[in-house]
């Protein structure tokens, strides 16, 4: 980020000014990623002049970079008229799809509406594994089509890689198939819980041999011996420190015009079709609350050998039962990261050596319906022994 | 006497104030830029059809005190550089609406 970016950032903090919203037009999709997070049915979905008035709104509370996504945000009808009406209100707009409904058409009207960049998920180089995934033959060829369609109009792409056990052999090839294509490259190796709380998609993560071999490619992190650095502790400036930014300068509206903190913090704070987005903002209790979160306040982690670098997100641990707690996939990636445990997992693995014992006084004693200890106890450490 | 100029926002821009200030970003670069209180003025009042020299008038020099040729050389810096990084459009005669429609979100 620039310094005239973070200075913006710094002012908007300072006013609490929501500069930045994803917002979902629908839930909608035309492929069912076996990763995804959402439900797909539509349960009500914000009306064209809804999310108008929303846009209105979001731009008179100060927001300037919108990200509109899915859902397949090409599932609307109404796309264009709302893609329209964001541009009249001056936003710096940034757009999420699978591009399977993109043609020259819908290139022509994003190019002429200013997007500044179009982001477009790509699994892998190899359909097998791109369409396994999607779960919708021929979506990598539609796809790929989407990225030089929209490279050949002189757009900024973001190939997106999420990782997942069944495609971390292939993000090299998809980085050189983005470099060929002129698109940009990010790789994300989170699989989050799906919105309603179900953890069963974490079981496609990748396993910490593979988190730690990427966080080792120097063409993704830049400086290895930096980023795989020993953590430090945290420090007072630390302990003062915001997680990031959701809440803070950021937030997310759902197609059912719910707020949450962020897409991946789903914290319900106000739905703007009860209330105006800016009261939501400035008074919903939820919100308020994640803003007061410091270091300092979270138990677990205030001591953590890894409190001043670690990159704990509120969200995963508000996913994983508090938003004050730690994440234990953060505290993976910090262990794949550096091969230093942090005091959470360290106090998992202890719990987790006292299982086979507890297990077999359990079985011994109360027969086969005795209680099992929580899966999403002993998952995440065990994949780390 | 110089001729006057009209200027006119791009379509194509993410423009947002933040306190005094405004926030600018051309779409095609992802420039970012952010103008100062006085820019910012300008920024919200031209309209492709009033003559910068006006504007300036009107909205700088009876507000800051400054001379009118020392706020007109200024401001023409302003736009100047701006509409080189496709963030207006400046012109010696009133320019159509429709190049810089954009409500004005200041």
């Amino acid at each position: 980020m620039s310094s005239l970016a973070i200075g913006m950032v710094e002012k908007a903090l300072k006013r609490n000014i929501p500069l930045s919203v994803q917002l979902d037009l629908t839930y909608r999709c035309n492929e069912r990623c076996i990763h995804c997070y959402l439900d797909h049915d539509d349960h009500g979905e914000m009306t064209t002049a809804e999310i108008k008035d929303l846009l209105d709104q979001m731009a008179d509370a100060g927001v300037f970079y919108l990200t509109i996504s899915g859902g397949e945000i090409l599932m609307r009808r109404d796309f264009f008229g709302i893609l329209e009406h964001a541009r009249l209100r001056t936003f710096c707009i940034k757009l999420k799809t699978n591009g399977v409904l993109l043609r020259k058409q819908e290139a022509d009207r994003i190019k002429a509406l200013g997007v500044e960049s179009v982001q477009i998920s790509i699994y892998s180089h190899r359909h097998e594994v791109h369409d396994a995934i999607t779960k919708r033959p021929g979506s990598l060829r539609r796809s790929i089509e989407a990225v030089r369609l929209l490279r050949e109009h002189g757009l900024h792409v973001v190939m997106a890689n999420v990782l997942m056990s069944q495609n971390v052999n292939d993000y090299r090839r998809v980085r050189e198939l983005a470099g060929e294509l002129g698109a940009q490259f990010v790789v994300d190796p989170t699989i989050t819980p799906m919105m309603d709380g179900d953890r069963s998609i974490l079981a496609l993560n990748v396993d910490e041999a593979a988190l730690r071999e990427v966080f080792r490619n120097e063409a993704l992190v830049g400086n290895v011996e930096e980023f795989c650095a020993p953590p430090q502790g945290a420090d007072e400036n630390a302990l003062e420190m915001l997680p990031c930014s959701a809440g803070h300068t950021a937030c997310y509206v759902s197609p059912y015009g719910d707020v949450y903190p962020c897409v991946q913090f789903p914290l319900p704070s106000g739905n703007v079709r009860r209330t105006k987005f800016a009261d939501i903002w400035r008074d919903s209790p939820q919100l308020n609350e994640v803003r007061s979160i410091r270091l300092r306040d979270m138990p677990s982690c205030f001591r953590c050998t890894h409190g001043g670098t670690c990159t704990r997100c509120p969200g995963l641990a508000y996913l994983e039962g508090n938003m004050r707690g730690p994440s234990v996939q953060d505290c993976e990636k910090s262990y794949a990261r550096t091969g230093i445990a942090s005091e959470n997992l360290k106090s998992r693995r202890a719990a987790a050596q006292t299982v086979p014992i507890l297990q077999l006084v359990q079985i011994q004693g109360l027969g086969p319906s005795a209680p099992h200890p929580s899966p999403e106890v002993r998952g995440p450490v065990q994949r780390l022994e | 006497m110089k001729p006057n100029l009209f200027v006119a926002r791009c379509k194509a821009i993410a423009a947002r104030g933040l306190g005094a200030e405004t926030m600018v970003m051309s779409a095609t670069s992802s420039t970012l830029f952010t103008l100062n209180e006085v820019a910012s003025v300008i920024w919200k009042s031209i309209d492709g059809t009033t003559p910068l020299r006006e504007i300036v008038a009107r909205e700088v020099c009876s507000k800051y005190d400054v001379p009118l040729d020392v706020a007109l050389e200024g401001a023409e810096a302003v736009v100047r550089g701006l509409a080189q990084h496709g963030l207006l459009v400046i012109s010696e005669k009133p320019i159509s609406v429709s190049i810089g429609s954009s409500k004005a979100d200041q």
